[in-house]
């Protein structure tokens, strides 16, 4: 098997913000379970900015450390800052991944653009 | 524990000392040619027909029934497309079941592309076929029956006796590919009515790169390898002398005391099934409790995935395997979980621990003490589980 860098094993090891927001400004679930991966971001918004981020996942190694590591690198960042974040950005903040798991960050780039939506959506109808 | 606790036996497993000993002058001053004719030459060449004599006394067979090849694999490629081709104007159909090897597997549909018709029979829950469903599946145009003896990955044994006596009285070949079995159920070809049969020496302290193919006389079977003369002309190649040399010595070490070395593992195994189900909730064993192998674990637990759990054993220094898709690099789990009728989520959760006689209870209390700390720790992590606190 393709070995992972040293960076992907210190955030599966240690994620960071792991768990749940309680009553979260937005909800973003990415992933299906027949493929091994499922990936839940929740946030907290605060004039437009990303306030709090935790993340639950179901997935392999890579899957943990992506989810880790896209929570860290759009805390504190405003929406639009957020949404641009790309898997290949959260893969190479992780020194890479093996070509195989890429499909992972998708995922977490997935994760964090639908949890905005969710955040939208919900303050569409507000307004 | 400062040591690797080695849980991977059906992965592989340690060359022993007294067959690398073995080997060792086949790879220094003893390295003539089997096929030439002085006398460092008719060293090797006698060197290999130990070995034969040694796999034919395991297996209950003529020394010239025993092919030497470059493991299980070539081994389930050669049973499987040699009888095929061999035989295609007496039928074209094969039965094989949904739970075996790939190497068997993707042979068996690359013949498909030969116009062969596969039947994959299904499995029960237990991962055992059905006898009367096999029964059901012969047609006249049958010309062979290639069933596992044992699971790689669940360790469930197949009824092999009455597929063999099925197989006899409607005269039709069958193939079984032992590579799990060997050293663990004994085995005689002669009772169980088994024609062609593939073991690897890997899989019971022998070196990697090496097998058998057991081929019963008058077995009408195309050959593997065209080239020298060697075995018989059906497998060409100079002779990987060491590596048969090493293989004749395993498996007469594995098929001795068999009965005494399976007690000690077995109760290892119960024992650790038993405390696993107990200690961690939600987690079922795959495979049948019974007809099971002596060294294999195989447990699913709920809501957590495979990998993660294996790289969480790697630094507690265990090595274990699972058949979730990350491992196996594609994006589907075991094909044989989902043959048992398991869930895909579920599938992905699967760990293997396969023991062997080296296996310590000590080495099995440190896996009960840390596996519950870390499918814990992931069961904390997943969205699949509603953790109220």
């Amino acid at each position: 098997m393709e070995e992972y860098s040293e960076k992907v094993m210190e955030h599966f090891f240690n994620p960071r913000n792991v768990g749940e927001i309680e009553s979260p400004d937005g909800v973003g679930e990415v992933g299906n379970p027949r493929c091994g991966d499922i990936m839940r971001m929740y946030i907290k918004v605060k004039d437009n900015r990303i306030e709090e981020i935790k993340f639950k996942t179901f997935g392999c190694g890579a899957a943990v450390a992506t989810s880790s590591m896209v929570t860290e690198m759009v805390k504190g960042k405003t929406l639009d800052e957020a949404l641009k974040i790309t898997n290949r950005a959260v893969a190479e903040a992780l020194d890479g991944l093996p070509p195989l798991k890429m499909h992972c960050s998708n995922l977490a780039e997935e994760g964090v653009k639908a949890a905005i939506e969710d955040y939208r959506k919900k303050n569409e109808k507000k307004m | 524990m400062d040591k690797i606790i080695y849980l991977d036996s059906a992965a592989t497993t340690k060359t022993s000392p007294e067959v690398l000993d073995s080997m060792l002058p086949y790879l220094k001053d003893s390295f003539g040619n089997p096929s030439s004719i002085y006398s460092i030459a008719r060293e090797s060449k006698r060197a290999i027909e130990k070995a034969r004599e040694q796999v034919a006394d395991a297996l209950n067979c003529n020394i010239n029934e025993i092919y030497f090849t470059s493991g299980g694999t070539e081994s389930d490629n050669w049973a499987i497309k040699g009888i095929a081709f061999a035989n295609e104007k007496k039928g074209k159909h094969i039965i094989t079941t949904s739970i075996e090897h790939h190497a068997v597997l993707h042979t068996c549909e690359y013949l498909e592309k030969y116009g062969f018709k596969i039947t994959y029979l299904p499995v029960k829950s237990n991962g055992i076929i059905d006898i009367e469903t096999l029964k059901k599946e012969i047609r006249d145009d049958t010309i062979l029956i290639s069933v596992m003896f044992a699971n790689n990955e669940i360790g469930s044994i197949q009824p092999i006796k009455e597929i063999g006596d099925l197989a006899k009285e409607k005269d039709i070949y069958f193939h079984t590919d032992a590579v799990q079995a060997i050293g663990k159920i004994p085995i005689d070809v002669e009772e169980l009515h088994i024609d062609l049969l593939s073991l690897s020496a890997h899989k019971f302290h022998g070196p990697k790169g090496v097998g058998v193919l057991y081929l019963r006389n008058g077995v009408n079977i195309s050959e593997m390898l065209h080239g020298g003369g060697q075995e018989k002309k059906k497998r060409a190649g100079t002779e990987n002398v060491a590596g048969i040399v090493g293989l004749g010595e395993a498996i007469h070490l594995a098929t001795k005391k068999v009965e005494k070395r399976n007690k000690k593992i077995i109760k290892l195994r119960e024992y650790l099934i038993d405390e696993i189900l107990e200690r961690i909730p939600d987690t079922i064993l795959n495979g049948d409790r019974e007809k099971r192998l002596p060294g294999n674990v195989n447990v699913c637990f709920k809501y957590i995935e495979g990998e993660s759990i294996l790289l969480m054993l790697d630094i507690k220094k265990i090595c274990a395997s699972s058949g979730s898709a990350c491992t196996s690099g594609s994006l589907e789990p075991s094909h044989v979980l989902l043959a048992l009728g398991l869930k895909h989520e579920l599938a992905h959760g699967s760990l293997r621990l396969t023991l062997s006689e080296h296996t310590t209870k000590e080495e099995i209390d440190y896996v009960l003490e840390v596996l519950p700390i870390i499918v814990d720790k992931l069961r904390g992590m997943s969205p699949l589980i509603n953790q109220k606190k």
